[in-house]
């Protein structure tokens, strides 16, 4: 039936687009697709997961990325308890919002409400300590990048060496995941850069994957919620639906 | 319009006074529907859901964002993660502006297909071609609103449009953006104005569906209603069928907002705006991929007007020409059930509209398929927007010269209930009943 | 009408009428999330409650501090300021409350420093300020006095200054909310 095969025709389009759009820059860096715990309509963020990629975070990340839109207390989603993210929070220094009696501004050891510092006052400081390059803020790193957590991870173990003929700009580094291939930021991680306090080795894959999916949860620490919600609505959508075409056949039976 | 008696007294009194529900009795109770609609005529009531689920969801919204450039995007963030509920209200509101233009290009299609837009529903039409012209103003306004990459840099480009203008082009742009380039005086108007417009859009939904209630709902044959026995009262047969359509549509909906919320999106809008950083490919969302390609596909100067004011001029043609419509088909046949040529290029349109939506995605200069040198996504384009224009200047009134058209069948029930003959529309040839 | 058609109809409404109340749940359950998302957002609840470091305040001295975005007054009272509090005949006063329910240590006032006729901030907590006619608080727009428990003794005020709900978490820290 021509209107079949003209359907047909404009399924195979649109998929030809969709597929083909998917990718977005001239040169195209395909990265593998990991597995992570969270994808899938079923999807959870792994808390041991992430628990150690907010230690790898804290000891290797945080000293030139922020993470602003994280607040200490937010950290329950890991499973830390109260007081637990209390003493963490105690161990990290924040600027007063209020200057004190005298009119200084000040800093003082933060407190559950208080948001992760950031490492830098001002984007200019960071760039002058970074060679000129702005180190990101890492809270919505997966969802800003195309690729997401399979891109993150691909970029943080994809430092080698540059291949034959190409000349790596001052103070650039080679990277394979990254868009043009030259990154400011030297690898981050090796091999045993965070002594993991569940005693999980260390390696860079195994680094790199931690902090990704902590990174991940820091992007959109509701995903679970969103789930699990969406599996309830389309449970009651179906069931509707059913009721409403039972409403609609027996309505229109007199007339069909 | 009669007065309906009612049994309650509370609702008798009110009426009296304020025929409310005589008004509601005559145009959703009682209304005469043709029997033989189908599922494409859901998608008004689908439109019009989605448009008060988008104000709802945007006023609750408009509680918590701060329509400031310092403070804008850190507000939507607060929104998907302190605030109550918060994550949802974003989801809800950002796909939904998908699901309104699927939902209305759908709408469209079916006008164009079943001659929805010939007499005398010409100013239904009309009306609703000012509906998707507010809708893409309101829809453009909005994306500006979370401050990201691809709000500001979209903003920039299309306030860019205006400076092709001739002589006051520039001036009229700086009045726009309240500066001399986008920042806080834009995104404060823009922030008024989205508010505003699906207000405006009601009212202008009010005069289209009141419009439609003067000549009645068209049908899939295309034909007019004859007698009673060709419809149908709107409640309950049609409140059900709608209902139908709701239960799919809102599953639909909940698929994206509950399982991908940011599919239909761009990631470089989870990055705060940088003026001074463009991105490597500026995209729109994808209901403006189709106009964005018309736009990009003048490359050229004729005489002395500049390929870009060409540009504009041809993607606010691309709306315009839809006004005219009425007036370029010189069919006497509604239907492309029984006008099997107009049918033909109806299709070729829609599949020329999908590919104007993938070229406008694309980098100009990418080659189509790999290998061939001259088939750059620009000519692609090129070619799509000139069968645009073609079909509907040219096609659509020889379409409707030349055409035989099928049978008409004599009424809107006899195809169902077989009684009865055909009267020929144009043709002495054997009988055949257009379900194809 | 034959008998199936009647059946029909009875079928018919008790879809419609199933239709209807799952429609409605839905529709009640879809309004919670908007009405919820008005409530206070997780990073307000944050606030909910304040530390104070208390260990500079010295007897006789009186801190105004913010908890919830509203003002309180900490103040370590004298010896003389807990009798005159604890001694004072509670049938006598507009809103009868005992001192010893108004405080966990008897040394320390914590009151609202809102005062209840129509919320000014009354004067007593500075150094040199008035401080009324019972040693507590005066408040300047209409002339309520309170005493050192913060109970109003005379002017407009109709309450007492509200008691916060805290507690000492150790000897220097005083916990508000």
């Amino acid at each position: 039936m021509p209107r079949l095969t003209m359907k047909a025709a404009l399924a195979v389009i649109f998929l030809f687009g969709a597929t083909t759009t998917a990718a977005n820059s001239a040169e195209i860096v395909s990265f593998p697709k990991k597995d992570w715990s969270w994808q899938g309509v079923f999807g959870t963020y792994d808390r041991s997961q992430l628990q150690r990629g907010l230690q790898a975070y804290k000891s290797v990340c945080a000293a030139c990325h922020g993470l602003k839109f994280i607040a200490f207390r937010d950290l329950m989603d890991l499973g830390y308890s109260a007081a637990e993210i209390k003493a963490f929070a105690k161990t990290i220094e924040v600027t007063n919002a209020e200057p004190n009696d005298e009119g200084e501004i000040f800093k003082r050891p933060a407190r559950a409400a208080d948001y992760f510092p950031d490492p830098f006052p001002n984007k200019q400081a960071a760039r002058a300590a970074n060679n000129g390059a702005y180190p990101p803020d890492l809270s919505l790193v997966v969802e800003s990048r195309v690729g997401g957590a399979d891109y993150l991870h691909a970029l943080l173990t994809g430092y080698t060496d540059p291949p034959k003929g190409v000349k790596l700009g001052d103070g650039m580094y080679y990277n394979k995941a990254y868009p043009g291939h030259q990154i400011a930021m030297p690898a981050p991680i090796m091999d045993d850069s965070v002594e993991y306090k569940d005693g999980t080795k260390p390696t860079v894959n195994q680094i790199a994957t931690d902090v990704t999916a902590f990174l991940a949860w820091a992007s959109e620490p509701n995903m679970e919620a969103r789930k699990s919600m969406g599996i309830k609505v389309m449970l009651f959508l179906f069931a509707f639906l059913f009721v409403l075409i039972g409403m609609k056949r027996r309505t229109w039976s007199n007339v069909h | 319009m009669e007065k309906q008696k009612f049994d309650n007294k509370v609702v008798q009194w009110v009426d009296d006074r304020l025929p409310v529900f005589s008004y509601l009795n005559h145009e959703y109770v009682d209304f005469p529907m043709p029997k033989n609609l189908n599922y494409f005529w859901n998608f008004g009531a689908l439109a019009t859901i989605t448009l008060v689920t988008m104000i709802v969801t945007g006023i609750v919204l408009a509680m918590q964002y701060t329509p400031h450039t310092t403070l804008a995007f850190d507000s939507v963030e607060r929104i998907m993660r302190d605030v109550n509920y918060g994550w949802l209200m974003r989801y809800i509101h950002a796909n939904g502006a998908s699901m309104f233009f699927i939902v209305v290009y759908i709408h469209i299609f079916r006008g164009l297909y079943y001659g929805s837009y010939k007499a005398p529903r010409e100013l239904i039409w009309m009306l609703g071609v000012v509906i998707l012209l507010l809708m893409m103003g309101t829809a453009f306004m909005g994306y500006v609103l979370p401050w990201g990459q691809m709000s500001y840099w979209g903003a920039q480009v299309i306030t860019d449009f205006f400076t092709a203008i001739p002589f006051v082009g520039d001036a009229i742009t700086t009045w726009l953006r309240g500066d001399f380039v986008i920042d806080n005086a834009t995104l404060n108007r823009f922030f008024s104005l989205h508010y505003l417009l699906p207000f405006v859009i009601v009212g202008v939904v009010a005069f289209h569906v009141t419009a439609l209630h003067i000549a009645g709902s068209n049908n899939p044959d295309g034909i007019d209603i004859k007698d009673p026995q060709d419809t149908v009262p709107f409640t309950p047969y049609f409140t059900a069928k709608d209902s139908v359509g709701i239960g799919v549509f809102l599953i639909v909906w909940a698929s994206f907002i509950f399982f991908a919320p940011n599919f239909l999106g761009h990631p470089d809008n989870y990055i705060e705006a940088q003026p001074l950083s463009t991105p490597a490919h500026i995209v729109p969302e994808w209901y403006f991929l189709p106009f964005y390609a018309i736009l990009r596909s003048i490359t050229f100067d004729v005489l002395f007007l500049e390929a870009k004011l060409l540009g504009v001029i041809a993607m606010g043609a691309s709306i315009m020409i839809l006004f005219i419509l009425p007036w370029l088909d010189t069919s006497k046949v509604r239907s492309a059930r029984y006008r099997p040529l107009y049918r033909l290029f109806f299709w070729v349109l829609l599949v020329d509209c999908v590919i104007l939506g993938i070229v406008g995605a694309k980098s100009p200069n990418d080659l189509v398929i790999s290998g061939v040198d001259w088939f750059e996504y620009k000519t692609l384009g090129l070619l799509a927007t000139i069968y645009y224009f073609a079909h509907f200047l040219v096609l659509i009134p020889i379409i409707g010269k030349i055409e035989t058209p099928k049978p008409l069948p004599t009424s809107i029930s006899q195809p169902v209930t077989g009684g009865g003959g055909f009267a020929p529309a144009g043709s002495a040839s054997a009988a055949k009943r257009g379900k194809a | 009408m034959t008998e199936p058609h009647a059946e029909d109809e009875e079928r018919r409404d008790f879809l419609q009428l199933a239709a209807g109340a799952i429609g409605g749940v839905g529709a009640v359950t879809f309004a919670w999330p908007l009405v919820d998302s008005m409530s206070p957002s997780a990073e307000v609840l944050a606030l909910s409650s304040t530390e104070l470091d208390v260990s500079s305040i010295k007897p006789g001295q009186a801190i105004l501090v913010k908890w919830r975005k509203r003002p309180y007054f900490v103040r370590r009272r004298t010896k003389p300021e807990i009798e005159a509090a604890e001694k004072v005949d509670i049938a006598s006063l507009r809103e009868p409350e005992a001192d010893k329910d108004r405080v966990t240590k008897s040394e320390w006032l914590v009151v609202s420093a809102s005062c209840t006729h129509f919320g000014c901030i009354p004067k007593g907590a500075k150094v040199g300020d008035d401080r009324g006619e019972f040693g507590g608080f005066f408040c300047p727009c209409h002339g309520s006095h309170y005493d050192t428990s913060g109970r109003i003794r005379k002017g407009p005020a109709p309450r007492n200054l509200p008691v916060p709900p805290h507690n000492f978490v150790s000897d220097k820290i005083l916990k508000i909310g």
